[in-house]
């Protein structure tokens, strides 16, 4: 499928709690990196192509996103910018859109009721709703025939769906983007897992995003070159303190320009 | 004209589009501007605004039911007053759209059409390379040398009957209009308040420019 013109298109995205970016490693031993709007502001001066935001407490908590963050956020950044977490119904999606954001990624919510996926195209437009989805690799069996199984609330809940039946039903039901976090690289710096994230992009028509695992710019061309994604998200190697050296967005893109000949939204 | 003669650029609200996004980039770039919920507010602006996400369909529905398109129309067609259309309001300018087959505002002769499913991934969302082909002062700030990338979302692209109304193209399988300028009436394709510096120059240069240079 061609994306003529298109760059390879980078994705910073931070799980914020509290107006803190806090970083994970495979959904455990959270550790506090910064300021999110102060984050932020810095990777857009820097030249990030797109910035998502998950409120990763929200949903467990049972409370809203948190709209002063993203305000905030919204008045600097002139970037797409994404929300996920904490949101339950068209009225949530609303109040997100209001403070500043362009889409909304759903993720557990929308395994629990699809149709939200359905009623937040029909409101805002297809771009407007990102599937996100955690994919944790289980082997083959009947109801699981890629071997990738979906899981929700923190990857702590295994849901008994296939990641590529639930792919393409999200595209039915009209996501305009889709997600596929590996569960198992996640925070690892070992590189996406390729196989699901090929086998997603193969079967769906709409774009799809590497999330999970990226810790060298060798890992995010490899997304692009054999995996087929429209964009990749890395976090770790722009600010991981778990990271031997992090690098700066001019860094990863220059790298992925002269040593993997991709092309990149040059930076300011 | 408006107090100490800065022109107040007004942004036409949507309940259910990114109009804020819009008054964001404008604030900070310390464009006077209002979010207008009712054509009246009109009255009150120097130039508009017409921000587009979703569909064509939906959105002339929700600018018909409010008494858009009547209150615009001789302001902006028969007046001058400067116009800027983003995304699914630059599609809307045209006679109609394949998009629910809706009836568009007919400002600009020409149709919109939608992207070959079997040739790329629907919807384009991403940044793409911009290329300018028209001399309008409004695009005056886009490189000529092709290497302006800006941010779209979109699933539909128009063909304006009248070639001298494109002023910016790019490539998405095929080559499509990423901006449109006829006089006083300008819109992009991409999202110009979510492309970084470079969609932000774009939109202080439609809130800068002196009128009479729109004609």
């Amino acid at each position: 499928m061609l994306t003529s013109g298109l760059t390879a298109r980078l994705i910073a995205c931070f799980d914020v709690i509290g107006g803190r970016v806090t970083k994970a490693r495979r959904f455990e031993d959270n550790i506090d990196v910064g300021a999110a709007v102060e984050i932020a502001a810095a990777v857009y001066a820097d030249g990030i192509d797109e910035l998502i935001f998950y409120d990763i407490l929200a949903s467990a908590e049972r409370r809203q996103a948190d709209l002063h963050t993203i305000r905030e956020v919204a008045q600097q950044v002139f970037v797409p910018f994404t929300v996920g977490g904490g949101i339950r119904s068209l009225q949530d999606m609303h109040a997100v859109l209001a403070a500043g954001a362009e889409k909304i990624s759903v993720d557990s919510m929308a395994v629990r009721d699809p149709q939200i996926i359905a009623q937040g195209t029909a409101e805002f437009g297809t771009q407007c709703i990102v599937q996100s989805m955690q994919a944790k690799h289980v082997g083959k069996t009947p109801a699981i025939p890629s071997g990738y199984e979906v899981f929700i609330d923190g990857a702590r809940v295994a849901t008994g769906m296939d990641a590529v039946q639930w792919a393409r039903r999200g595209e039915e039901l009209g996501a305009g983007e889709i997600v596929v976090n590996s569960i198992d690289q996640d925070g690892t710096h070992a590189g996406y897992d390729l196989r699901i994230t090929r086998m997603i992009a193969d079967a769906v028509n709409v774009p799809v995003i590497a999330s999970g695992g990226a810790g060298s710019t060798d890992h995010v061309a490899a997304a692009f070159r054999e995996a087929g994604v429209s964009a990749a998200i890395i976090s770790s190697l722009l600010y991981s303190p778990r990271m031997e050296r992090t690098m700066s967005v001019p860094e990863v893109k220059a790298d992925l320009a002269k040593q993997h000949g991709l092309t990149v939204r040059p930076c300011p | 004209m408006s107090y100490r003669d800065r022109p107040i650029t007004g942004v036409i609200d949507y309940t259910s589009g990114n109009s804020q996004s819009v008054v964001h980039a404008l604030d900070a770039l310390g464009v006077p501007n209002r979010l207008m919920t009712a054509p009246h507010e009109l009255d009150s602006v120097d130039r508009v605004v017409l921000p587009g996400v979703g569909s064509a369909g939906t959105t002339m529905e929700y600018l018909t039911k409010a008494g858009w398109p009547e209150a615009l129309r001789p302001r902006v067609v028969d007046n001058g007053m400067p116009f800027l259309g983003i995304c699914v309001g630059l599609q809307i300018l045209f006679e109609s759209s394949a998009e629910q087959d809706a009836t568009c505002l007919g400002w600009l002769p020409g149709t919109v059409r939608p992207f070959d499913r079997t040739q790329v991934r629907v919807p384009q969302i991403g940044w793409n390379q911009v290329r300018r082909v028209s001399d309008h002062p409004f695009l005056a700030g886009l490189p000529e040398d092709g290497e302006g990338y800006f941010y779209f979302v979109n699933s539909y692209y128009a063909v304006p009957e009248d070639l001298s109304d494109t002023g910016a193209v790019t490539e998405y399988g095929l080559p499509f209009p990423a901006a449109v300028a006829r006089g006083n009436i300008m819109a992009t394709q991409f999202h110009c308040e979510k492309s970084g510096p470079l969609g932000l120059d774009l939109l202080s240069r439609f809130a800068k420019l002196p009128q009479e240079e729109l004609c």
